[in-house]
C-alpha cells in the first residue's frame, strides 16, 4: 500500500476509522503508565523536590508544539506540490492542536517555574520562542478562519506556513542574541539533558510517546471532521445548482 | 487568435460552465449572453488569464489581452491624464490622444476622477483598452452607466479596433448594433458537477 | 514600473492618501509614552530607543493594509495583473512605494522625537542608521502580508495578526542597534544582522506576495 493512497479522502477515512481507536487507546494506555510512573513511582529530585514531576507534561507538550508545526509545514509542501486536499485539510486540523500543547507547555512551565525561578515568567530564550511560536498559530489558525473559499484558504495558509517557518526560525535565533546581552543564561536554561537520570527518563519517554500519540489521534479525528465538513459543502452547493 | 476547447469554469470552487468551446478571429466581436450567474464574468477572467479554468485548453499567445471589469481601475484623485497616461506607461504606449478623442473625453482632461460622472467615468475605463495596444479586448458590462450617445461611441470604437485587425469578446445585454457573432451559454451550464479539483470525485 | 511607483508617491501625496497619518501617529504616541512611565529623563534615555522602534513598526503597520487593497477594490489590480509587469515586479514597487511614504519619513522625523524621550546623544546617529536599514523589511513583509489578505473584509485586523509575528526578528535586531548605540557600544553585529534581514526579505518576500495576490485574484 503506497503512502499516498491516503490522500484520497474515501480512503483516508476507511483507514483512519480503523486507526483512530487503537492510536487514542494506545495513547490513554501510555499517557496512564507513564504518567503515573512518572508522578508516583520516581524518586523526587535532591534540589527541585516534587515539582520536577511536572516535566511528565512539560517536556511533551513543548516537544509536540514544535512537532506540530513541522507537520504542518510538510503538509502544506505536500498540498502545494500535490494538490491533496486531506494533506490541507491535516495541516489545518493539526494547528489547533499545535497551540493547545504550546500553551500547555508555556503555563506548565510557568508553574514550573515559580518554585523554582521564583517567578512566573521571565524572558528566557526559549520562553520567549514558544510565545512567538504561539503567536504564529494564532495567526495561521485566523487565516483558515478568515477566508471562505476552501482552496483559496488551503494556498494562503500554505505560503504563510512556509515563509512563517522561515521567519520562526529567524525569530528563535534573534531571541537569543537579545537576550545575552540583558539576562543570565545558564542557570535558567531549560536543557534537560544534563540533569535528567535514567530514573526519570524511562517514564519520561512513554508520556512523549503518549503525546506523539495523542497529536496524532486528534489530527485523525479532527481531520475527519474537516473532510466530512467540506463534503457537506460540497453537497448543499449540489442541491443548490440543481 | 483564440481558441477554447472543453473548458471548464469554476466559481468559488463550484464549477458553473462546462464544455465551452469558442473561436476568436482577427476583426471579430463576440458577444456573450446568458443569465445573471450564469458565469460570463467567470469566463472572462478565465479566459484574461486571471484564474486557471478547472479543465481544458485555451490557446491564445500570451500578451494579447485587455481586459476591463465591472470597476474601472480608475484612481479617485488622479485627473483623466493622469489615469490614462499611466496605464499608456505600463503598457509601453505612447500616444493617448485617440483615446481622449474616441471617447469624448478631451473636455475633461484636467478634472478628477472623483469629479466625473459614472458614466464619464466608465467611458474613461473604456478609453483605457485603447492606450494597451492589446488586440484583443475582453470587457465585462462595458455600457453600465453609459447613455445611448456613449454606447454608440462605444460601439464605433470597437468597430473601429476590430477593423485595424483586433478583437473583441463582451459580456453584455445590450444590443450594439454590431454585426458580431453571439454566443448563448445557456447550453454549456454545468449541473451536479462538484467541486473543482477532485476532491468529490474521490467520493464517488 | 517606475510610472507604477510614481503614481502610487502621487496617490499617497493628494488629498486623502493618508500621507502625514502615520507621520502623526508616530508624533502622538512619542507624547503618549512619558505619561505612561513618567517625566524622569534617565527612564527615558533608557527606553527612548525601544519606544522609537516600536512606535516607528505601529506606524509602518498603519498603511500596509493600503498596499494592495485600494487597488483591488477599484479593479486596477486586475488591470495590472494582464499587464505586462510581472506582479512580483508590483510587489517591490509597491512595498518602495509604502517605504518612501512611511519608512523613510518615519526615519527623519525619529531624530526629533527622540529629542522629547531625551535620548542620549550618542543614539541620534545610530537611531536613524538602524531605521533606515530596517524599516524597508517592514514594507517588504507587510506587502507580503497585504496580499495574503487583500480580498478580505475585515482584512485589516487580521493582517496585523499576521504581519506582528513576523516584525520580531527586524524589531530585535534595529531596537539592539539603537540602544547599543545610545549606550555607547558596538553595534557591529546586530548591525548586519539587521541588514541581512532586510536584504533577504526583499530577495524572497515579492515572490511570496506575487504568489499570494495570485491566489487572490483567482
Amino acid at each position: 500500500m503506497s503512502f499516498w493512497e491516503f490522500a484520497n479522502p474515501k480512503r483516508f477515512m476507511q483507514l483512519s476509522s480503523r486507526l483512530l481507536p487503537w492510536v487514542a487507546g494506545l495513547s490513554l494506555a501510555c499517557l496512564v503508565v507513564g504518567l503515573i510512573w512518572g508522578f508516583f513511582f520516581t524518586p523526587e529530585d535532591y534540589r527541585q523536590g516534587s515539582t520536577v514531576k511536572i516535566i511528565y507534561l512539560h517536556v511533551p507538550a513543548a516537544l509536540m508544539a514544535i512537532n506540530a508545526w513541522l507537520m504542518m509545514l510538510v503538509a502544506s509542501l505536500v498540498w502545494i506540490i500535490r494538490r491533496h486536499h486531506v494533506s490541507a485539510l491535516a495541516a489545518r486540523a493539526a494547528a489547533p492542536v499545535g497551540l493547545t500543547f504550546t500553551v500547555i507547555a508555556l503555563i506548565t512551565g510557568a508553574i514550573w517555574g515559580q518554585p523554582m525561578w521564583g517567578t512566573w515568567w521571565a524572558w528566557d530564550p526559549r520562553l520567549t520562542s514558544f510565545l512567538i511560536l504561539a503567536l504564529f498559530y494564532m495567526g495561521y489558525i485566523a487565516m483558515w478562519e478568515a477566508v471562505e473559499n476552501g482552496d483559496t484558504a488551503a494556498d494562503l495558509t500554505s505560503v504563510l506556513c512556509l515563509v512563517g517557518s522561515v521567519f520562526a526560525i529567524l525569530s528563535r535565533y534573534a531571541v537569543l542574541f537579545w537576550n545575552q546581552g540583558l539576562h543570565q543564561g545558564a542557570s535558567l536554561s531549560l536543557d534537560k539533558e544534563e540533569n535528567v537520570a535514567d530514573v526519570f527518563y524511562l517514564p519520561l519517554l512513554v508520556c512523549i510517546a503518549g503525546f506523539v500519540l495523542m497529536f496524532l489521534a486528534l489530527v485523525l479525528l479532527r481531520t475527519r471532521t474537516e473532510i466530512r465538513a467540506r463534503r457537506l459543502k460540497a453537497l448543499l452547493n449540489r442541491e443548490r445548482m440543481a | 487568435m483564440l481558441s477554447v476547447r472543453g473548458v471548464c469554469v469554476a466559481r468559488g470552487g463550484v464549477p458553473v460552465l462546462e464544455g465551452v468551446d469558442l473561436d476568436l478571429e482577427a476583426g471579430q466581436a463576440l458577444v456573450l449572453r446568458g443569465p445573471n450567474g450564469i458565469g460570463k464574468t467567470t469566463l472572462l477572467r478565465t479566459l484574461a488569464g486571471l484564474q486557471p479554468p478547472v479543465e481544458g485548453q485555451i490557446e491564445m499567445a500570451p500578451d494579447l489581452v485587455a481586459y476591463t471589469g465591472h470597476s474601472d481601475g480608475v484612481k479617485a484623485t488622479l485627473t483623466v491624464v493622469e489615469n490614462l497616461e499611466f496605464w499608456a506607461r505600463v503598457f509601453g504606449q505612447g500616444d493617448i490622444a485617440p483615446a481622449l478623442a474616441a471617447f469624448d473625453l478631451e473636455g475633461l482632461v484636467e478634472r478628477q476622477a472623483q469629479n466625473l460622472s459614472a458614466g464619464q467615468r466608465r467611458r474613461l475605463g473604456l478609453a483605457r483598452l485603447m492606450v494597451t495596444g492589446r488586440p484583443i479586448w475582453m470587457l465585462d458590462e462595458p455600457t453600465v452607466s453609459l447613455d445611448a450617445a456613449s454606447v454608440k461611441m462605444f460601439a464605433a470604437s470597437v468597430q473601429a479596433h476590430c477593423a485595424a485587425g483586433g478583437a473583441a469578446i463582451m459580456a453584455t445585454h445590450i444590443d450594439l448594433g454590431l454585426d458580431g457573432l453571439v454566443l448563448d451559454l445557456s447550453p454549456y451550464r454545468a449541473i451536479g458537477r462538484m467541486s473543482a479539483g477532485g476532491f468529490e470525485e474521490a467520493f464517488e | 514600473m517606475i510610472a507604477l511607483l510614481r503614481r502610487d508617491l502621487v496617490l499617497a501625496v493628494r488629498a486623502g492618501g493618508g500621507f502625514g497619518l502615520g507621520l502623526a501617529f508616530f508624533l502622538v504616541l512619542s507624547v503618549l509614552v512619558p505619561f505612561g512611565v513618567g517625566p524622569e529623563a534617565d527612564v527615558l534615555a533608557r527606553i527612548a530607543p525601544g519606544i522609537l522602534w516600536i512606535g516607528a513598526l505601529l506606524s509602518c503597520l498603519l498603511s500596509l493594509d493600503r498596499i494592495f487593497a485600494l487597488d483591488f477594490e477599484d479593479g486596477s489590480l486586475d488591470l495590472l495583473a494582464t499587464a505586462p509587469v510581472p506582479l512580483e515586479g508590483v510587489s517591490v514597487v509597491k512595498a518602495l512605494a509604502h517605504w518612501l511614504t512611511t519608512g523613510l519619513p518615519l526615519t527623519l522625523l525619529a531624530p526629533g522625537l527622540g529629542v522629547l524621550l531625551n535620548l542620549p546623544p550618542a543614539g541620534f546617529g545610530w537611531l536613524v542608521i538602524s531605521l533606515a536599514v530596517g524599516t524597508p523589511a517592514l514594507s517588504l513583509i507587510g506587502a507580503f502580508g497585504a496580499a495574503l489578505t487583500v480580498g478580505l473584509k475585515r482584512g485589516g485586523l487580521l493582517l496585523s495578526l499576521l504581519v506582528l509575528p513576523l516584525y520580531v526578528p527586524t524589531l530585535i535586531f534595529g531596537a539592539q542597534v539603537a540602544t547599543q548605540g545610545a549606550a555607547g557600544l558596538d553595534v557591529g553585529t546586530p548591525l548586519v544582522l539587521l541588514a541581512g534581514i532586510s536584504a533577504g526579505t526583499l530577495a524572497l518576500m515579492p515572490f511570496a506576495a506575487a504568489a499570494a495576490l495570485r491566489i487572490n485574484l483567482r
